[in-house]
């Protein structure tokens, strides 16, 4: 249902998120954070989340985090799903 | 208390590390920016930062702006949408040379301020870029109760009018001239464009006491170097503090004894000079040199 | 008492040089340096020094073993002592400060003893109380004379102060100088005199001046680091002890500096001239010396060419020892008549504890330094960080180590708010009318957890591997070894 697509920066304090699809309906992480001895299992809770949010299984995600804070994650992650989707965001439905 | 708004400190939408640290630097509004600084590929993902920036904690307490892309672009429409949800207080329309060009922006926000049913007024700051806003400035300053201001935009401005930016200003005297009355005729406020050079600190503060000589309310920023440079130069002296304090101790006293007149040293203090001594008092607060308690 | 006994009198000439060794292996073997004993080294060249790898070179080669490695500081150069360690040459460290892949090896366990972090004052103390015994000292100096006469004011690699070789060689059973500029006799004024010396070589280089400061002594333009300055002399301005023959001593990195040059301007607008400067000794101190807006610079450490070149042309820019600076045992040490003092932290806890020595994943890489001595004795102590770095949140719920214990700490100064320790009633009501924020160090720490998460907790096993020693030689803290 959707094809790869990539949002964000390797700068410090943001994160570059490249996802792609996958054959299982699952959600894969691979995460690669400079705060991971801190946060890792907080922001993969995170992804989850967000992904299921919005609908999304059957993807891998691959995550380089430069100590971006959550609502970075959130906007790049859903950026990248976007992407993939080739869509917009639906306002009106999420109001 | 009215709202200062000295400093407008211009955020990109693209830029991870200033979205997550302006507030910090206090600038009396903070004003992301979803055009000019964003790269066309990079629109859709910095649209989605500013929609969660504007809802996170750090940005209560402080007054945000955003300037969206143009409604007749793609993605004005998109930004809009998504920076009315997210909780903007004031939108900042881009190239406004005509009446229509507010109200066709007051309307569409109207549109989505009821399907969500947001009560609170999104305001309007309409920038002025072009030789034909300047003309039309005075009746764009009056055509919506929803503007809080004006302000000027230099640079697409002096490529208007066929000539470029100088240290001195001078090509840019009758715009100043002009947004300033007609803001003020329309009792808004009035902002002075950017000073692009980040490094020419001497130039920033001469531009700077000019433009607030002249009577503008504040000035748009690229830099949060510059914010406690200018709030200084806005600031009211110690001696301007301590009168004040006087006129506003005279009028409590007076009060207090049911006078009827107001005195300061013998002479009658009326409204508007009590007004203005509260004003500075104000003032001085905003610019961090009073505390508001005295434990 | 003896009767005196008739004596030859017998000059020999070629004894006058007979400190000169001709090499680092002769001065060794001279030094009577045996396994088990202590050596150890000085920190003036910081991150440029060229002494302490090359003398543990040819101690390695020569086959000593145990020793107990005793330098007053370590920098991201001195990595090499991690093969000393494992070849079992260094079995013991004291020092201030690890940093780099040696902080990174000793917090996996790379020692079975814990290395003994001190303060700069603290090891002055541990020198005195003769728990720390120095067998030989290998000490760098740009210039000497060949009777031991040393100073780093002048020569080629001038470096400055020699505030912490000097109360080394003060203490040092054998003192072996290296230095790469011999000057007639006598090299004076000495910091390091030749009562004090055993032997001396001469070799290429000691040090690299230019990488004292290691790029920290440059004006910023960050704006974090400048908000937090201008905040930082804000609360000294308005502190109550800003006024005329009041004494500051400020470090270097980013907000310090620019707090210096920020006061400078106020000071120069008020008409307010200052006591002594103190502390690692910058450009901008010099710059403040010359334009008589501080009466006297006192110095332990130059940071860089400007306070080197100062220190030997000016006589208002004294020389000092770390016994003189900051030893809490010494019957004179400068820091307790010292006014204001700007610390930095990497951690800061709701009990106003100050961890400057490990970083968030609970590596060693920093230094104990002046940190905890100014702290204690300073009148203001303020100390400066941003809230977080980047998602790293600096204010804890506790300090990951305790350096410097929060009872000593007056200010603390964030990018969003002041907290102002609870028993500094009377400053907390001056800042605030003076318009500054002040909040609640909880508060502070609440929103910082608010903005990073709240932080998992470092795992790590039970063996200690490096003791925190305060100033008066009590373990304050421990740093364990990490788990992975």
């Amino acid at each position: 249902m959707i094809n790869s697509a990539h949002a964000g920066t390797l700068e410090s304090s943001d994160v570059y998120i490249q996802i792609n699809p996958i054959e299982e309906d699952i959600v894969e992480i691979e995460l690669h954070s400079s705060v991971a001895e801190l946060y890792d299992d907080m922001i993969e809770e995170l992804i989850r989340d967000t992904l299921k949010e919005m609908g999304v299984t059957g993807i891998n995600v691959h995550v380089q985090d430069k100590g971006a804070l959550d609502f970075v994650i959130k906007a790049r992650l859903q950026a990248a799903v976007f992407r993939a989707c080739g869509t917009v965001p639906s306002w009106e439905e999420q109001s | 208390m009215m709202k200062f708004r000295r400093s407008m400190l211009f955020v990109p939408g693209a830029n991870t590390a200033m979205v997550c640290n302006a507030f910090v630097y206090k600038p009396d509004t903070v004003m992301f920016d979803l055009e000019d600084s964003v790269a066309l590929s990079e629109k859709d993902s910095a649209r989605l930062m500013v929609y969660h920036a504007l809802q996170h904690f750090t940005y209560k307490d402080i007054e945000t702006a955003v300037r969206v892309n143009p409604l007749d672009s793609v993605f004005g429409h998109l930004d809009l949408q998504a920076v009315i949800r997210g909780g903007a207080d004031i939108i900042r329309l881009p190239k406004t040379d005509t009446v229509d060009d507010v109200l066709d922006m007051q309307s569409a926000i109207e549109k989505i301020e009821k399907e969500i049913g947001r009560t609170k007024k999104t305001k309007l700051l309409a920038a002025i870029e072009s030789a034909e806003g300047v003309v039309n400035a005075v009746q764009i300053a009056r055509c919506s109760d929803r503007l809080m201001g004006i302000a000027l935009g230099a640079e697409d401005y002096v490529r208007d009018l066929r000539t470029q930016r100088t240290k001195e200003g001078t090509e840019l005297t009758a715009a100043r001239a002009q947004i300033l009355l007609a803001a003020r005729a329309a009792k808004i406020q009035a902002f002075d464009s950017v000073f692009p050079d980040v490094r020419d600190k001497e130039g920033f503060i001469r531009e700077v006491e000019h433009v607030r000589g002249l009577g503008f309310d504040g000035k748009s920023l690229v830099n949060p170097n510059q914010i406690s440079i200018l709030h200084d130069i806005y600031a009211p002296s110690e001696k301007e503090i301590d009168w004040a304090y006087e006129v506003v101790e005279a009028a409590a006293h007076a009060e207090k004894n049911g006078l009827g007149v107001v005195s300061l040293d013998g002479k009658m203090v009326d409204a508007p000079i009590i007004a203005r001594a509260e004003f500075t008092l104000e003032l001085a607060i905003a610019s961090g040199l009073i505390g508001e308690e005295d434990e | 008492m003896n009767k005196y006994k008739k004596i030859d009198k017998n000059v020999v000439i070629e004894k006058r040089d007979s400190k000169i060794c001709e090499s680092i292996e002769e001065s060794i073997k001279r030094s009577g340096l045996k396994d088990g004993m202590t050596i150890s080294f000085h920190h003036a060249f910081r991150g440029g020094d060229k002494v302490l790898n090359n003398v543990m070179k040819i101690i390695a080669s020569m086959g000593f073993k145990d020793l107990c490695l005793a330098s007053s500081s370590l920098a991201s150069v001195h990595d090499e002592v991690i093969q000393y360690i494992r070849s079992g040459v260094v079995t013991q460290i004291y020092t201030s400060g690890l940093r780099s892949k040696l902080g990174e090896a000793i917090s996996n366990g790379l020692m079975e003893k814990p290395v003994q972090v001190h303060s700069h004052g603290g090891r002055v103390h541990l020198l005195q109380s003769g728990e720390l015994k120095i067998d030989v000292a290998f000490i760098g100096v740009p210039c000497i004379d060949k009777f031991g006469n040393a100073t780093g004011s002048k020569g080629r690699s001038q470096c400055g102060s020699l505030g912490y070789a000097m109360s080394d060689a003060h203490y040092a059973k054998y003192v072996v100088m290296l230095s790469e500029t011999l000057e007639p006799f006598p090299n004076t004024p000495a910091s390091i005199s030749q009562d004090q010396v055993d032997a001396i070589v001469m070799v290429d280089e000691v040090g690299d001046p230019s990488k004292i400061g290691e790029g920290a002594t440059r004006m910023t333009t960050n704006p974090k680091e400048l908000l937090l300055a201008r905040r930082t002399a804000r609360v000294i301005e308005n502190s109550g002890l800003f006024k005329n023959g009041y004494s500051l001593q400020t470090g270097t990195g980013g907000s310090s500096l620019a707090t210096t040059i920020f006061l400078a301007q106020m000071m120069e607008k008020k008409n307010i001239k200052a006591s002594f400067g103190m502390g690692g000794i910058t450009g901008t101190m010099v710059y403040m010396l010359k334009n008589n807006l501080i009466e006297k610079l006192i110095d332990v450490q130059s940071f860089d060419e400007f306070a080197a070149k100062s220190l030997g042309e000016n006589p208002n820019h004294i020389e000092i020892s770390a016994n003189e600076y900051a030893n809490p045992s010494s019957k004179g040490a400068t820091i307790k008549q010292l006014d204001v003092v700007v610390l930095s932290a990497l951690e800061i806890d709701v009990n106003f504890n100050v961890n400057v020595l490990t970083g968030s994943k609970g590596i060693l890489r920093g230094a104990s330094g002046g940190h905890c001595d100014t702290a204690a004795e300073a009148k203001l102590s303020i100390i400066v960080a941003p809230l977080t770095r980047g998602r790293i949140p600096t204010i804890r719920s506790r300090v990951h180590t305790i350096v410097t214990p929060g009872e000593t700490v007056d200010v603390v100064v964030t990018d969003q708010g002041i907290a102002v320790h609870p028993r500094n009633v009377e400053l907390k009501k001056r800042l605030k009318k003076a318009g500054l924020t002040i909040v609640d160090i909880k508060e502070l720490h609440e929103r910082a957890i608010k903005l990073c998460g709240q932080p998992k907790a470092i795992k790590h096993t039970d063996k200690v591997v490096a003791q925190i020693r305060y100033r008066d030689g009590s373990i304050i803290d421990e740093v364990y070894q990490l788990a992975h």
